[in-house]
């Protein structure tokens, strides 16, 4: 059992490609691996670009009133959804919160049909009944989009009891915040999932607020890692502004889980850059506070850290960032087109049957 | 079929008919698997998977830590993930630890995520009143479950129920509940092997009667047919009317119920206020109102956390010379 305490390091500081690398003399071999970390990084930088977008359009939307409800935004975070997604197969499961546009966009859900399903039209990813807080994709073992604080980590368990009982060698991840953290449903899941040795990767987005109120005034002790692994499960802290630190440290996590290991927690230190919701006045930070981690970017961090290796020219981030507009752009013109759901399916999927009169 | 009696050679109790309806869904499909408090080792806090765990296993018979929102989540997870898990809750007060799983999740998930996730659990959890378990312990609170849409609510009543019921909820595609009453666990009777299947959609009518119907469900199933037999002795053919199913409720066979007699008693153990027994009475008013000889009678229990003294305890719960008395009311 492993608890890095305060730390702001991954377990594993090194990329994996270059650990591969770094017994060979060949030096066209490590150019090629040097180009492939280029590829990956500006990949991960296309993904956190693209959250970070199209989040932006979504606070227009908003405004615009074509998305209503509830939206919680992501900005800040998108580290953290990018880089775990990184470790994830696509056989994998994923149960996500009520902030989950990062998530379903990391996951691969299409950026049209999340928009649409913020629209609340028939080709939103939940045919319009879920809106942003329940973005589901079961071709994608996407399981939501859970708005109940903690509601999805025992149902995370159960897809993980499922392939631990068939033996399939699968990882369910499941994203949730530091708010989780004084749910019961959390510490009853996290107690079974250590017991049965379940293939669950926890992942905690502390972002220090659950909701408005900081994590010292909801928590008696803000070690939250130490706490993870007090129910004999591996737990690290993790720095959740720095995507590769995160990806290393699930691409851990997650081939341990996969050896059979059990469950593993990480506990990813990130911060959400706006108000909790549409309509939250954000009163209860300090802007200075605020400031001081928005100076931490993970998108500025990535975008710097490519800089300063000469891997990222201003043509190919203006490539990147075009690319992501018109994605974004596309998004939203589908959805405006899209056809809404029609009422008379109101009662539809209530229950498997068809409903009365069809 | 009569609790407490010891069973005869060939006879059945109630507890050992939904054992074998375990036993025949663990063996028939290794995707079924059971999971609850105490349901391995110890045998079930009832009794009921009694030596399931000795033939399964512990991977199928599966002892789970007391954390009713972690398992049955989980079992909806499973679920999810193609396994058939039986979800056992040890009682249905109990039952309200896990009321964000059920409600929020297993009820929901299939429409929120706009029909892509169906559900298919089974929760089986005891009910009801009549052993001094006093206010914790003896509740009856199937008519919350049967508000929300989404799931089906089943309460076997009778052996045959208990041992055919399970099958039918395995292969629906949707969460299931299950009330086993309490009172229920020791009756015993003679299993019908050769009664076809009787699925999950319909009400039964275990007594035919013209002058009154007696609906109720569960373990007010064998005060009805007490209160018949004694009506019967007063000159009166009570009709009794097994619900089986609390949603969705059967409106055609009470219908048709109340269309024979022109007069109806509601017998529901929960309390009165807001229960099954106003869905049912107010379902006869907009259905049968043209139908109806006499104001629907309802016999419930007294609105109270239902007391540990025997006296107490009897007062509080419907008994049979209380429906007898409604079925004189409503017969005139």
């Amino acid at each position: 059992m492993t608890v890095a305490r305060g730390s702001r390091k991954t377990p594993s500081a090194s990329k994996p490609a270059r650990k591969t690398a770094s017994g060979s003399r060949n030096a066209t071999s490590v150019v090629g691996v040097d180009q492939a970390n280029a590829r990956h990084r500006a990949a991960l930088l296309e993904a956190m670009l693209r959250i970070r977008r199209f989040e932006e359009r979504c606070v227009e939307l908003y405004s615009a009133a074509k998305i209503r409800g509830f939206v919680h935004l992501y900005i800040g975070e998108e580290a953290v959804a990018v880089g775990v997604s990184e470790a994830l197969t696509p056989e994998d499961g994923v149960v996500s919160t009520y902030r989950e546009h990062g998530h379903a966009l990391a996951r691969g859900i299409p950026a049209e049909a999340v928009m649409a399903e913020m629209y609340g039209k028939a080709t939103g990813c939940s045919g319009g009944r879920g809106g942003s807080m329940h973005l589901f994709d079961a071709s994608r073992r996407f399981y939501g989009g859970n708005a109940i604080v903690a509601g999805g980590i025992p149902l995370a368990a159960g897809l993980a009891l499922a392939d631990h009982m068939r033996a399939r060698p699968h990882v369910t991840c499941c994203f949730f915040g530091d708010g989780a953290f004084a749910e019961g449903e959390f510490h009853e899941t996290a107690n079974l999932a250590a017991l049965w040795g379940l293939p669950l990767l926890l992942v905690c987005e502390n972002n220090l607020y659950a909701m408005g109120t900081a994590l010292e005034r909801h928590e008696a002790q803000t070690d939250l890692a130490m706490r993870a692994a007090s129910y004999g499960m591996v737990a690290w802290a993790v720095d959740g502004m720095d995507v590769e630190a995160v990806e290393s440290a699930a691409r851990r996590a997650a081939g341990a889980i996969r050896a059979g290991a059990g469950p593993h927690f990480l506990e990813l230190r990130t911060y959400r850059f706006r108000a909790h919701s549409m309509y939250d006045p954000d009163r209860y930070r300090d802007k200075a506070e605020v400031e001081r981690w928005k100076a931490r970017d993970p998108i500025t961090r990535l975008t710097d850290r490519m800089r300063e290796e000469g891997r990222l020219g201003e043509r190919e981030l203006a490539r990147l960032e075009k690319q992501v507009a018109e994605e974004v752009d596309r998004a939203v013109e589908a959805a405006e087109q899209a056809p809404e759901e029609p009422v008379q399916d109101l009662l539809r999927h209530v229950t498997s049957a068809p409903p009365e009169g069809d | 079929m009569a609790a407490g009696r010891r069973p005869r050679e060939a006879e059945t109790t109630y507890r050992e008919a939904l054992r074998e309806a375990l036993r025949e869904a663990l063996r028939s499909d290794d995707r079924v698997f059971l999971m609850g408090e105490d349901v391995g080792r110890y045998g079930g806090c009832f009794g009921v998977s009694l030596g399931l765990l000795e033939e399964f296993g512990p991977e199928r018979v599966r002892d789970t830590p007391l954390s009713e929102s972690a398992f049955v989540g989980a079992g909806i997870g499973a679920a999810l993930a193609g396994l058939r898990p039986i979800v056992e809750i040890m009682t249905v007060n109990f039952s309200l630890l896990a009321l964000d799983q059920i409600l929020n999740n297993a009820a929901t998930l299939l429409h929120m995520s706009g029909g892509q996730l169906p559900v298919p659990l089974v929760i089986r959890m005891t009910t009801g009143a009549g052993r001094q378990l006093a206010a914790q312990h003896s509740h009856s609170l199937e008519g919350w479950y049967a508000h929300i849409p989404g799931i089906r609510v089943v309460a076997p009543a009778t052996i045959d129920d208990a041992r055919t019921m399970l099958a039918p909820a395995l292969t629906d595609p949707d969460p299931v509940l299950i009330f086993e009453h309490g009172s229920l666990y020791n009756a015993s009777g003679e299993l019908d092997a050769s009664a076809p299947p009787v699925g999950l959609d319909h009400a039964a009518v275990r007594r035919p009667g013209t002058d009154v119907s007696l609906i109720a469900y569960g373990g007010s199933l064998p005060k009805a047919l007490d209160a018949a037999d004694e009506l019967a002795t007063d000159g009166i053919s009570a009709e009794v009317l097994d619900l089986r199913t609390l949603r969705p409720l059967d409106d055609a066979a009470i219908a048709s119920s109340v269309a024979r007699t022109h007069r109806a008693v509601v017998i529901d153990e929960a309390w009165r206020s807001g229960s099954l027994a106003a869905e049912v009475s107010a379902r006869i008013a907009e259905d049968s109102f043209y139908e109806l000889d006499a104001p629907v009678e309802r016999v419930c229990s007294a609105e109270v956390p239902i007391p540990y003294a025997r006296r107490l305890e009897e007062a509080a719960l419907p008994q049979t010379a209380d429906v007898v008395a409604a079925a004189h009311r409503a017969v005139g």
